[in-house]
């Protein structure tokens, strides 16, 4: 990989995008670098799960370039930027029901440092219920699913999409520590979406904060969990 | 790593399943021998349980309706009868035929069947079984159109078993090439292409962002199947040594779809055992009230939506199921549901 691309493993460059006749993401760029972790915040509806659909590919583009790790995947179908290493997690989960535990991280994995005995350390609970149908799962099971099936696929940066969305304290508290983990000690590179932001901050490199489609605040996430009349401007969150 | 239990068949253990299945065709195989009047219609219930299963193929996994199989039984069984006529080949060369001719224009179809939804392609492949249909009817030349392709005469299988009139050695040759390619099927099935199959047929747009090439394995699965479907026209000419029109009406598309509804879809045995639903019912039914055999199939067909049991399969696994239920209290009861 050269020097260029590990700085900025992945680019989104004037990107405008969105779906049918809508425009959601209108003029965004920003860049994440190897090991670099980023939450992307704001509010309800101001276009953060549709950048994540535009990099991974199923909305409508109408400009910009996305490049990952020096390769412009800007042209490429939705199942070619997974293969090239766009790992999802999607917001609702969206674990195959029709598939068992294992089929479901078997199905599409592919070659790399993460295998199914990896997957099933980082997970105990799920590999205890391997055998199960993925409709069988709890909420938490399934949110540790799509995180594992999204590894199992080798990913070269990891786009989340509130993982912690619906779950009960005591699965988001073990989910965090999981994200943690992936970050502090695997070097994972991710985007992480969520609305809480306290918490992520905790554990991301950088945030940007998306308003109307556009980036309004980019920076250190140490930094912008101290500016509290940041956050509280433009997500409205009061420290608990 | 232990091998995990597959879904199909799913609450019960792989012993189980084994005997089960071993059974089955065990079963199936001594009904040569237990019933050998009724070995033309055996023969019949083999051929459309092949053909169910490579609807199966299609609906069961991959979540791709058609209401116009019968294109593929119907170039199938004419390739076969006029490989028998014109070159006096061994029906099993004429049946490879079927599958290469099938396989071929299933792969060209396909292409137009992925486009759109369930209802277009509902509509599509109608389309495309009439438009073969009635290209059968006018090369009179070739098919011998409403008349029916005649004087196919089909030499012993390798010089040495010929067809008999009981159709003893239609049964077997039927029965064989089912269980061989039921095999094959399930090793498919089972098989990391399979599994993503199944992502497709839960959601397409999610397994496209998980790396699944949807459009490749939905164009490789119809051709199978179209490829399977051929097989099971190619058997039908060369057993009875006739091939009509018939072949390719709406009226076999519609059928093969009820016999799969009946049996269930997305675990193999339900083309088979829906087969052997659908033909014994037509059998029982029509001595009964020859005219209106198909009143008391539709009857059924909403009793059983009516209970709620989506399949007559279940009916037999799911007993078992349940006394494995009672020493594993948190073992779910999942038997009948696919």
């Amino acid at each position: 990989m050269a020097d260029n691309a590990k700085a900025n493993l992945l680019t989104v460059d004037d990107l405008v995008s969105g779906y049918g006749e809508a425009v959601v993401v209108d003029g965004l760029s920003l860049q994440l670098a190897a090991g670099q972790s980023m939450a992307v915040l704001g509010r309800n509806g101001v276009g953060k799960t549709t950048l994540l659909n535009s990099i991974i590919g199923v909305t409508q583009r109408r400009r910009g370039r996305i490049i990952l790790a020096g390769r412009d995947i800007t042209a490429l179908p939705a199942e070619r930027r997974a293969q090239a290493g766009i790992g999802w997690v999607p917001q609702e989960r969206n674990i195959f029901r029709s598939l068992t535990v294992e089929e479901n991280l078997t199905a599409v994995a592919r070659p790399g440092p993460w295998t199914l005995e990896r997957a099933y350390n980082l997970f105990p609970r799920i590999k205890q219920r391997r055998a199960n149908l993925g409709s069988q799962l709890s909420g938490g099971e399934q949110q540790m699913l799509a995180i594992a099936r999204a590894l199992m696929l080798n990913p070269v940066v990891m786009l989340l999409d509130e993982p912690t969305e619906g779950l009960a304290p005591i699965i988001v508290d073990e989910v965090m520590a999981t994200l943690t983990r992936l970050v502090r000690d695997e070097g994972l590179s991710m985007l992480v979406v969520e609305q809480h932001a306290q918490r992520l901050l905790g554990i991301t490199h950088q945030a940007v904060i998306l308003e109307r489609g556009k980036i309004v605040w980019r920076g250190a996430s140490a930094a912008l969990a101290a500016a509290k009349p940041t956050l509280e401007k433009y997500l409205g969150v009061v420290k608990r | 790593m232990p091998p995990i239990p597959s879904p199909t068949l799913s609450g019960h253990s792989p012993r189980w399943r084994l005997v089960l299945e071993v059974a089955f065709w065990l079963l199936a195989f001594s009904a040569i021998f237990l019933m050998p009047r009724r070995l033309l219609l055996l023969n019949e219930i083999a051929i459309l349980a092949l053909f169910a299963l490579s609807l199966d193929l299609i609906l069961g996994y991959a979540g791709i309706v058609s209401l116009g199989h019968a294109a593929f039984l119907g170039l199938g069984a004419y390739t076969a009868g006029l490989a028998c006529k014109h070159f006096a080949v061994d029906p099993l060369l004429a049946v490879a035929a079927s599958a290469f001719v099938a396989g071929l224009v299933g792969f060209a179809t396909s292409f137009l069947v992925l486009r759109g939804t369930d209802l277009t392609r509902l509509m599509v492949t109608m389309a495309v079984a009439l438009l073969l249909g009635e290209a059968a009817n006018k090369m009179q030349w070739l098919t011998g159109g409403s008349d029916g392709l005649q004087g196919v005469t089909v030499p012993p299988i390798a010089g040495a078993f010929d067809f008999d009139l009981r159709g003893r050695t239609a049964y077997v040759l039927s029965f064989l090439t089912l269980l061989a390619l039921f095999l094959i099927a399930r090793r498919l099935v089972a098989s990391p292409f399979g599994m993503t199959l199944r992502t497709i047929r839960d959601n397409p747009l999610r397994a496209a962002a998980i790396g699944v090439p949807v459009t490749r394995r939905l164009v490789t699965i119809y051709t199978i199947s179209a490829l399977y479907a051929g097989i099971a026209g190619g058997l039908l000419a060369v057993t009875t040594q006739f091939v009509s029109l018939d072949v390719f009406e709406f009226s076999r598309s519609a059928d093969v779809m009820l016999v799969l509804i009946l049996g269930g879809t997305g675990y193999l045995y339900g083309g088979i055992i829906g087969a052997v639903a659908f033909k014994v019912l037509q059998d029982v039914l029509s001595g009964l009230t020859p005219q209106y055999w198909h009143f008391w199939i539709g009857l059924l067909l909403v009793a059983l939506m009516v209970v709620g049991r989506q399949r007559i399969g279940s009916w037999i696994t799911r007993p078992f199921s349940r006394l494995r239920a009672f020493g594993q209290p948190n073992a779910p009861d999942n038997g009948g549901v696919s």
